[in-house]
């Protein structure tokens, strides 16, 4: 296998980063607000969140991007499949973040929110200064996880046409019969990416200690 | 949109083949992954260095790419070293390498949580390693990695639909076929997704149902 093909590859690999990067900030985003409302006492709102996280975390990825492909032209929205495909993977990650998150708000502890009550701060400055705080970092080894799953699954979206990695690999090993090499090249890629996001996660979570602000 | 019973009943057989072959997949392939997963905790176990760091390897490239690039690589690639596979004898051969390695894991996790006490006082009675593993390990290690081996399950059920994009007649390939011949693709794939909510969700309460069935084994206490 050439450099120049194992090139292609590699810039594939950056778009395939690209896009997981992208659906998982904005699935924590969704996934934040999820798991506020399946932990709320109004069944109003803990209801329909803890359907959202049951049904994205139940039905496979695949299904749920050729749906949401499919759904948006059909409801008159005319996106870019890469907009479609991030869609797909931030819906199916916030379900599964949601998820890792309720378990760290439900671990914050009880006796700082009863001394933030007594301090006088709001429902919203608790949610801000304590809750969400240590409630992400709880979760975040969780989140490390996710974001390495969610790297891995961002090869589904290679069939609604996306050329990342996994694609570029099918599309070079069409045009070279030499499926063994860009797909053992491309299964390295990944793993390089996953022990990069493991080890800077590791990192990180030194950084920050429990009970430190 | 029309209603069409006609239409529905001249599907149900494509229907009932392509459950069918999803069903056949998932099962086989769980409890091929199951086993070869077991074969793989015991010998990182067991066998030594040389084993161990070979397997660890497998188990962590296993872990660490993605399941369709798994899927090609075998798929595309195996003809090219004599490993010619119809789609669902490779596609369930594809499942249960990728499951062992996460079942081995979870295997890894039982046996570590089997006290040394209990593997000590069976070698002391003179019990050999098979008769410790038979004896010892398994019925100790069985209530501990039973809920995580029943998720993990259900991670293959919905990874069997990935069998879909080699060509493997499942559900989703059927269904999406169906769906485009008929004009109803977001229809159908939409009631596919829901029966997969509805599969993952049973499994998934028959698997805390048996968890507290079988609750009165647990022989470790942690």
């Amino acid at each position: 296998m050439s450099w120049k093909l194992f090139e292609l590859l590699v810039q594939a690999s950056l778009y395939t980063v690209l896009i997981s990067f992208i659906s998982i900030t904005i699935g924590l985003a969704i996934g934040i607000v999820v798991s506020a409302a399946s932990l709320s006492s109004q069944r109003a709102l803990s209801i329909p969140a803890r359907t959202f996280v049951s049904f994205f975390r139940g039905a496979p990825l695949l299904v749920q991007l050729l749906l949401i492909y499919n759904l948006l032209p059909a409801l008159g929205l005319n996106v870019p499949s890469v907009v479609a495909a991030i869609a797909g993977l931030s819906l199916c990650t916030a379900a599964y973040q949601a998820e890792n998150l309720r378990g760290g708000f439900q671990s914050v502890p009880r006796g700082l929110l009863e001394a933030a009550d007594m301090a006088g701060l709001s429902a919203f400055q608790q949610f801000r200064r304590i809750r969400a705080p240590i409630a992400l970092r709880l979760a975040f080894p969780s989140l490390v996880n996710e974001a390495i799953m969610i790297l891995k699954a961002s090869s589904l979206v290679s069939v609604v046409g996306i050329v990342e990695l996994t694609r570029m690999a099918q599309d070079l090993a069409a045009s070279t019969y030499r499926p063994i090499e860009l797909f053992s090249a491309a299964g390295l890629l990944y793993l390089i990416i996953n022990w990069l996001i493991a080890s800077g996660g590791s990192l990180f979570e030194r950084s920050f200690r429990w009970g430190r602000p | 949109m029309n209603f069409d019973t006609n239409l529905i009943v001249s599907i149900m057989p494509e229907l009932a083949r392509a459950f069918g072959v999803t069903l056949l997949t998932w099962g086989f392939g769980v409890i091929g992954a199951v086993i070869l997963g077991f074969m793989v905790a015991v010998g990182r176990r067991y066998g030594g260095a040389w084993l161990n760091y070979p397997l660890w390897l497998c188990v962590e490239v296993i872990r660490g790419t993605p399941f369709l690039i798994q899927l090609f690589l075998l798929y595309y690639g195996g003809p090219f070293v004599g490993i010619s596979l119809d789609p669902i004898p490779a596609g369930l051969l594809g499942l249960t390498v990728y499951g062992a390695a996460y079942f081995s894991e979870i295997f890894r996790a039982g046996f570590e949580a089997v006290p040394p006490g209990h593997v000590e006082a069976a070698e002391c009675v003179g019990l050999n390693r098979p008769q410790i593993i038979r004896r010892i390990m398994i019925p100790e290690m069985t209530m501990l990695v039973l809920p995580a081996s029943v998720n993990m399950a259900i991670i293959l059920l919905k990874e069997t639909a990935v069998l879909s994009i080699i060509t493997v007649p499942e559900l989703t390939l059927v269904i999406s076929a169906i769906g485009s011949q008929q004009y109803a693709f977001v229809e159908s794939l939409f009631l596919l997704a829901l029966f997969y909510w509805g599969l993952v969700e049973l499994s998934g309460r028959l698997g805390r149902f048996m968890e507290v069935r079988l609750s009165k084994y647990r022989f470790v206490t942690t």
